[in-house]
């Protein structure tokens, strides 16, 4: 089985975010990048299946070099190959479209990305790659269990769950549910060792154009200070909430 | 000119963040003088739409395919979107919505924004304001198609009424092909989820352990809230995840978010920015919580819980 696994190199969750030249990009000075979380869950998940039934997994992102230790990484948890294409991302539609181009030709079973990341949120790479490669598409997936052909899903939605069944090939988004918090693998010493014995290819395909552009960033307004309530005076509460927030 | 919403429905009846779908298609629709064209699945209560400024409305009856099928919904609504000629198109941001959305947009060849979360400040080619960096920023975008799918955040636009007199049509359902089939869907009933909720009761791990969350259900309960929790109590099992707030988890964006015991670090700030009110009750005076609600109150949230659900009850009656 080969399972191609998506990864977006973002911001650490405890990163402050700030904007230059004038608002319109984003400044990366001194912020460190992290694999995606939802993609980690789903890398874990592609190790699984590596160490059970001996499925070949790669790792592949699109952006420029600054994304080599995060895919360094991802062969030091245990991923067999890494793939980086050579194109500065510019949105969703051109980061799914660049990955279907490569998805093409090299028949995945199974393709995970995740839920969305958590730079730009998009939530869009894994249902625009799946339908440009004519494969089911799975978001929010929190189960997932292959026999054969036959893959047994499950979809987290709005107050409950959803279980599904399809054969593969298929595309998933991943979200923690997946595997759990506690079974994210840190890479060990032996694992890093390897790392540097894995292949890292790198492809400059062809520019595709992207379907929306970033005119400007802004941060949301500073905020006043709290009111504090005294904790015997808990009616004062309920009539601010009332009568000044009007949210009761 | 057209522009079309996708109104969404639960066991038939139209949801909350369906009537504000169509709300701020409306308000589009009003400025460009566009006709609104809704569409919605196996809708039984669609009389409410006259409220909301539909123009048009295509109930398609998927028979016995009962479950959300992306692949059969997305298709059908491709068709229509072709048959109108809708050139903008607004989904939600539900769990459905964000599902649809990107699936679509390749069918129809249009580009799609997600995270919306105001009217467009520009037309031709359209131009949204939308948050970013999970509600740490926001950024304006340009859509570089003809056509664009819109994902409006819920709660960002609200309910807006306007009478009009709907004309009422049936739409056509086309199955999909592909091979992934629901089975089963398994919804907690009569709760109300994150999503939907205009008010959250989170709680952290200032509540010490699982036996303590009858103090959140019980404020939840009197608020007709919904709860949540931050991520080290999902991550512990003490709740399960789909509570699960912030950065690596849901967003919120109720107008109340009500907090206890949760100490406001960065990840889970992120994930409720876009909630309008928030208060906080915590022990510790120092939790960076504070510098981020409306109000607070610093205190042991095993007394001052309890007696504020008894108030709010004692209000109700
Ligand atoms: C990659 C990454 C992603 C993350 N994503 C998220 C995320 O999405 N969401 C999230 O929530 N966290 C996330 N976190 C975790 C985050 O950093 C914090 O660890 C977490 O939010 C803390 O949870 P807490 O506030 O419940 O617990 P704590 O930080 O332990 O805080 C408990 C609070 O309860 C108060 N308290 C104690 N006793 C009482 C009492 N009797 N009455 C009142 N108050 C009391 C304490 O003063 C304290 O402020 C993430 C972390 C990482 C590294
Ligand atoms: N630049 C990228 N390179 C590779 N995969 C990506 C990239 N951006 C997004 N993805 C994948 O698509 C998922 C959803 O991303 P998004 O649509 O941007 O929210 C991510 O979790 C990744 O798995």
């Amino acid at each position: 089985m080969n399972i191609l696994v998506c990864i977006s190199c973002v911001p650490d969750t405890t990163s402050k975010i700030n904007f230059k030249e004038g608002n319109s990009s984003f400044d990366s000075q001194g912020v460190q990048f992290v694999i995606n979380p939802n993609d980690e869950f789903g890398l874990t998940r592609a190790i699984w299946l590596q160490q059970k039934s001996g499925a070949k997994v790669t790792v592949v992102t699109v952006g420029d070099e600054s994304c080599d230790p995060i895919l360094i990484k991802c062969l030091a948890i245990g991923a067999d190959q890494a793939l980086r294409v050579n194109i500065q991302a510019k949105d969703g539609f051109q980061v799914a479209s660049v990955l279907s181009t490569i998805c093409k030709d090299k028949n995945y079973d199974l393709i995970i990305t995740g839920r969305e990341s958590i730079d730009y949120n998009g939530g869009m790479v894994g249902g625009i790659l799946a339908t440009l490669c004519e494969m089911p598409y799975l978001a929010n997936c929190i189960h997932l269990e292959i026999d054969g052909k036959n893959v047994d899903l499950q979809r987290e939605i709005d107050g409950g769950k959803e279980s599904l069944k399809a054969s593969l090939p298929v595309v998933i988004g991943a979200q923690k549910g997946l595997v759990e918090e506690k079974d994210l693998i840190i890479p060990n010493m032996r694992g890093i060792m390897q790392a540097r014995q894995k292949p890292l290819e790198v492809i400059s395909p062809n520019e595709i154009k992207p379907a929306t552009e970033i005119l400007t960033f802004k941060k949301p307004d500073e905020k006043g200070p709290v009111k504090l309530v005294d904790s015997d005076n808990i009616d004062e509460l309920i009539k601010l909430l009332e009568i000044e927030a009007k949210v009761l | 000119m057209k522009i079309l919403a996708f109104i969404e429905s639960q066991d038939g009846n139209i949801k909350k963040t369906g009537l504000e779908i169509a709300s701020y298609a409306r308000a589009i629709a009003d400025e460009k003088g566009f006709e609104l064209v809704g569409v919605g699945f196996n809708i039984n209560n669609s009389k409410i739409l006259d409220s909301y400024g539909v123009d048009k409305f295509y109930n398609i009856e998927t028979k016995e395919d009962t479950f959300f099928n992306v692949e059969s919904y997305s298709g059908s609504i491709s068709q229509l979107i072709e048959k109108e000629k809708a050139s903008i198109i607004v989904v939600s941001s539900s769990a459905d919505g964000r599902y649809l959305g990107p699936i679509l947009s390749v069918k129809i060849n249009s580009a799609y924004i997600s995270n919306v979360v105001g009217l467009p400040t520009k037309y031709d080619p359209i131009q949204v304001k939308c948050s970013c960096f999970t509600n740490k920023a926001y950024n304006e975008s340009k859509s570089l198609k003809d056509r664009v799918i819109l994902s409006l955040s819920s709660n960002s636009f609200g309910l807006k009424e306007q009478n009009k007199t709907c004309e009422y049509l049936k739409g056509t359902y086309l199955s999909s092909t592909k091979s992934l089939k629901v089975t089963e869907v398994d919804r907690l009933k009569g709760e109300v989820t994150i999503a939907d909720a205009d008010i959250v009761v989170s709680g952290g791990r200032g509540l010490k352990g699982p036996e303590n969350w009858n103090l959140i259900e019980d404020l939840a309960d009197v608020l007709g809230a919904a709860t949540a929790c931050s991520k080290p109590v999902s991550d512990m099992g003490w709740r399960p995840h789909s509570e699960h707030v912030g950065q690596t988890g849901k967003p919120v964006a109720s107008n109340l978010y009500i907090a206890v015991g949760v100490s406001g670090a960065i990840q889970h700030l992120a994930g409720i920015n876009s909630s309008k009110v928030k208060v906080v009750i915590n022990n510790d005076p120092e939790a960076p919580f504070f510098k981020a609600a409306d109000y607070g109150i610093v205190g042991d949230a095993f007394e001052i819980v309890p007696k504020l659900t008894e108030k709010l009850k004692a209000r109700k009656l």
